[in-house]
């Protein structure tokens, strides 16, 4: 059953996640990049297998709109951190 | 409501009106998905400014970030439990995971208060620093949101006991189960962008 894989995926990446930040000793740009790419695979995980985005018979308009939302956050956060960098 | 009813499909999808509902649920996480994500861009911003007071790591303790971390990715599983007893035409089956998910969400709730009062008897308010007040408006939030889900889970519930799975109780069940998950989604990135990055530098 597609809930059950999914809860148990869902509970390694946060225990995967927790690993790499407290008990490795990699450097802090590197830890930031694995457990960032484990919280993203754990989102899809969770539109996909909890949330059937791909159900119903609007699935294209759903996707293209999450895609879309998706797409101004990652432009506000990186956008943000980006310029407000500038003369620290 | 629309009479056109296509019993081939699930009940939530079976009317028109149905699908527009979904569909426009679905329009309203997108926008939702904004909001949290200027709130993690102002936090990102205000992160390391402390103004003297507390940092992270003198806040963050893992065992109760874990904790309400495993309540809340346990209620979503608990709630797409509940969406697969309803599609089964499982009313009761449907009712009693919802009631264990509205219970452990009310306990994700509860610690997160806790853990609010605890950080404000260790001098860390909202006025401390900024790193605080963004801090507290992006969880705050959230729990808001939890909070919220909670109360009209509720009252969808009633809806079920007193009329029976219909497509219009079927679909109110739906959507809140996808409202759910999505809290669930923007945990993810707090528990990795704010605790967990707080924990590691």
């Amino acid at each position: 059953m597609t809930q059950v894989f999914g809860f148990v995926l869902s509970l390694v990446l946060t225990f995967a996640a927790l690993f790499v930040a407290l008990k490795t000793s990699l450097s802090f740009n590197a830890i930031i990049w694995i457990i960032g790419t484990l919280a993203v695979i754990q989102a899809a995980l969770q539109l996909f297998m909890f949330m059937h985005l791909k159900d119903g018979e609007d699935s294209k308009a759903q996707t293209i709109n999450i895609l879309y939302g998706i797409f101004i956050a990652v432009v506000t956060v990186a956008g943000s951190i980006w310029v407000m960098s500038f003369g620290m | 409501m629309s009479a056109n009813l296509n019993t081939a499909l699930p009940l939530e999808y079976q009317t028109e009106q149905n699908r527009m509902n979904i569909l426009g649920f679905w329009i309203f996480l997108g926008a939702e998905i904004i909001l949290f994500a200027t709130l993690f861009a102002t936090y990102s911003v205000l992160s390391t400014r402390f103004a003297g007071g507390p940092t992270q790591n003198d806040l963050f303790e893992i065992k109760g970030v874990m904790t309400e971390t495993i309540l809340l990715l346990t209620s979503s599983f608990t709630c797409g439990l509940a969406i697969y007893e309803m599609h089964r035409g499982n009313k009761k089956g449907l009712l009693t995971w919802m009631i264990i998910t509205l219970l452990l969400g009310a306990g994700f709730v509860g610690l997160e208060i806790n853990e609010f009062i605890t950080y404000v008897h260790e001098g860390a308010t909202m006025q401390t620093s900024a790193f605080l007040s963004s801090f507290f408006v992006l969880l705050g939030t959230h729990g808001l949101h939890v909070s919220m889900g909670i109360g009209w889970a509720v009252m969808v519930m009633i809806q079920i006991v007193k009329r029976g799975l219909t497509p219009v109780t079927a679909r109110k069940a739906f959507i809140i189960g996808l409202y759910w998950h999505f809290l669930d989604v923007v945990w993810i990135f707090i528990f990795t962008f704010v605790y967990l990055k707080g924990m590691v530098s």
